[in-house]
């Protein structure tokens, strides 16, 4: 119900924004105008984790002036993934070559109002980087007779499995023919860093206006302490967590000690 | 009820760590051994990262160490100068085992390196210990139970650099504890165990140490040992979880009480008998994990190892 009543209050807002972009576009550029009247937000734009953390989902919602179709990529920053195959050596599965990817976003999501085979031109979909299959992850080994797509394939596929990457697109709902939304899942195992929202407004084939959203992954409190302090001192990290240990030990020792 | 390991970067239910640390804890207090050899495969299996598991069960058994070590010192059961040549060895011995974990961390063998380790290491002091503890049975059924010399020499003792070790009653070569302490480091830092289950059979066959004070050596050497695997891994690779080890902890403490209890209704080769059909069975699990068909023929990890 709760959530209900936000999501009513989140819809109005966007219809104001509605009209005020609107407006300022009607100064800008008379032409653009009967297009361009894309605006959308998310339901939060942070993620913290903290030790409760258990992932989490977000709303994004917007609204259009009725005409064209939506899509909406969300996506972590990009970072270096080694794919490595496994081969069977004596009976014993064992990794063999590994190649390295790079421009691999952590985190890939991906919702339409319809097919996007149906919306844009293969060429555009592969520009933008729409759909998991047609991002632009580059191998940076120098792979000699190995076959780079399978290794790619196998990379979404992975990716897909820790419910990171969605290949199937995430539905959105248009609650009149002017307000959508649509829910994105982050799992627990969500990267941290900086990600963007795009939203395209898609119509007859062409991309007629699209909006970004930043969004915010990290880690809060007792969590990114405990992480930072692993990372930045790992020696005194290192030191602290025997001593820990061997107080704990000790405790345990004294407190069993009649038992 | 849930909660996020900072450096595991997952979200565990608490109730499965303490339980695990439960029974794992109850089995180590009713067979006297460490548990370590257990608890990092069940980590694994649970699905925390290979890396993470050894480093951080590594400091889960400081813990467990210190308070085993000093029950044994209250009944003066340690041999402190063994304990101390053995540690010596053992520093030396870890460095070169966190050293090892690291480059093939790098090379993406290290999950390969944990598995074959456990699957030979668990096979041999298994099927060794079914085969002493059956004999045992069997020979007490038989009723000609027979009693062997104190401890024999061999000619390892007869290495230079002679020490005396008067609690041990002792006067052998410090090359042959330093290098078994040497091998139980690098097996400690890569295993994540304790290496308990190595170090007494050594201490017991090798060094021909009286069994009264092995099991209290073995446990005050575990310590530092750990201690300087903790120190390494979290110094090095970044992969000890504070949260997960003071989780398991909780739940090992509470275990071994009741194991402790339980274990003195057993009689020994009994025990040993049950221990080693376990060790055994994790064994095989790790092994079938081996040469079975993965489901996907394909792995990635992340360079950096974590994203910032």
């Amino acid at each position: 119900m709760n959530k209900f009543c936000s999501s009513l209050v989140i819809l109005v807002v966007a219809l104001c924004l509605v009209k005020e972009q609107a407006n300022s576009e009607e100064i800008k550029n008379k032409n653009k105008l009967i297009y361009s009247a894309l605006v959308a937000d998310l339901s939060e734009d942070l993620i913290a984790i903290t030790t409760r953390f258990t992932g989490t989902e977000v709303l994004l919602f917007g609204a259009t002036n009725g005409i064209g179709d939506i899509i909406v990529v969300v996506r972590a920053p990009n970072s270096e993934v080694t794919v490595r195959q496994k081969g069977r050596v004596g009976g014993v599965w064992i990794n063999k070559e590994g190649i390295i990817f790079n421009n691999v976003p952590g985190f890939y999501h991906l919702a339409s109002s319809r097919p996007i085979d149906e919306l844009l031109p293969q060429a555009v979909l592969k520009k933008e980087q729409i759909g998991a299959e047609n991002l632009s992850v580059v191998p940076v080994t120098a792979a000699h007779g190995i076959d780079i797509s399978s290794y790619k394939k196998a990379l979404i596929r992975n990716k897909k499995r820790s419910g990171l990457y969605n290949t199937q697109p995430g539905k959105i709902t248009f609650l009149s023919n002017r307000l959508f939304k649509t829910s994105v899942d982050f799992p627990s195992s969500v990267p941290i860093g900086k990600y963007s929202a795009v939203v395209y407004l898609v119509d007859n084939g062409t991309i007629i206006d699209r909006t970004k959203t930043p969004l915010q992954v990290q880690k809060t409190g007792f969590e990114a302490k405990v992480f930072e302090f692993a990372n930045n001192q790992p020696s005194y990290y290192g030191i602290v967590a025997v001593v820990i240990a061997l107080f704990a030990g000790w405790l345990a020792s004294v407190m069993f000690r009649n038992v | 009820m849930n909660i996020y390991l900072p450096i595991a970067e997952m979200s565990v239910d608490v109730f499965l760590i303490l339980g695990l640390g439960g029974a794992v804890g109850f089995l180590s207090g009713l067979f006297g051994v460490g548990g370590g050899f257990l608890m990092t495969p069940l980590l694994i299996f649970i699905g925390i990262p290979p890396a993470v598991s050894v480093a951080t069960e590594a400091n889960q058994i400081v813990a467990a160490s210190v308070s085993g070590a000093l029950a044994h010192m209250r009944r003066r059961n340690v041999d402190f100068k063994m304990g101390l040549v053995l540690t010596a060895g053992g520093f030396v011995g870890s460095g070169v085992g966190v050293l090892i974990f690291t480059l093939l961390r790098q090379v993406g063998q290290v999950d390969l390196l944990i598995a074959a380790s456990y699957v030979v290491m668990l096979a041999a002091i298994g099927s060794l210990m079914l085969f002493e503890s059956s004999r045992t049975i069997l020979r007490r059924q038989a009723g000609t139970a027979t009693r062997g010399k104190l401890h024999q020499h061999m000619w390892l003792h007869g290495l230079p650099f002679k020490m005396r070790f008067r609690r041990s009653r002792l006067y052998i070569s410090a090359i042959l504890p330093l290098g078994i302490g040497f091998i139980v480091g690098i097996l400690a830092a890569i295993m994540g165990v304790g290496g308990g289950f190595i170090m007494v059979p050594a201490m017991i066959y090798l060094l021909g140490m009286p069994t009264a004070i092995v099991v209290g050596t073995s446990l005050f050497q575990i310590i530092f040992v750990t201690s300087s695997v903790t120190f390494l891994q979290a110094t090095t690779n970044q992969t000890v979880d504070i949260v997960l080890a003071l989780l398991l902890l909780t739940g090992a403490v509470i275990g071994a009480q009741f194991g402790t209890k339980v274990g003195t209704r057993l009689r020994g080769e009994q025990l040993r008998g049950l221990l080693a059909i376990l060790v055994l069975v994790v064994c095989g699990k790790i092994a079938y994990d081996l040469v079975s068909t993965p489901i996907d023929l394909f792995s990635i990890s992340e360079i950096t190892g974590f994203t910032r």
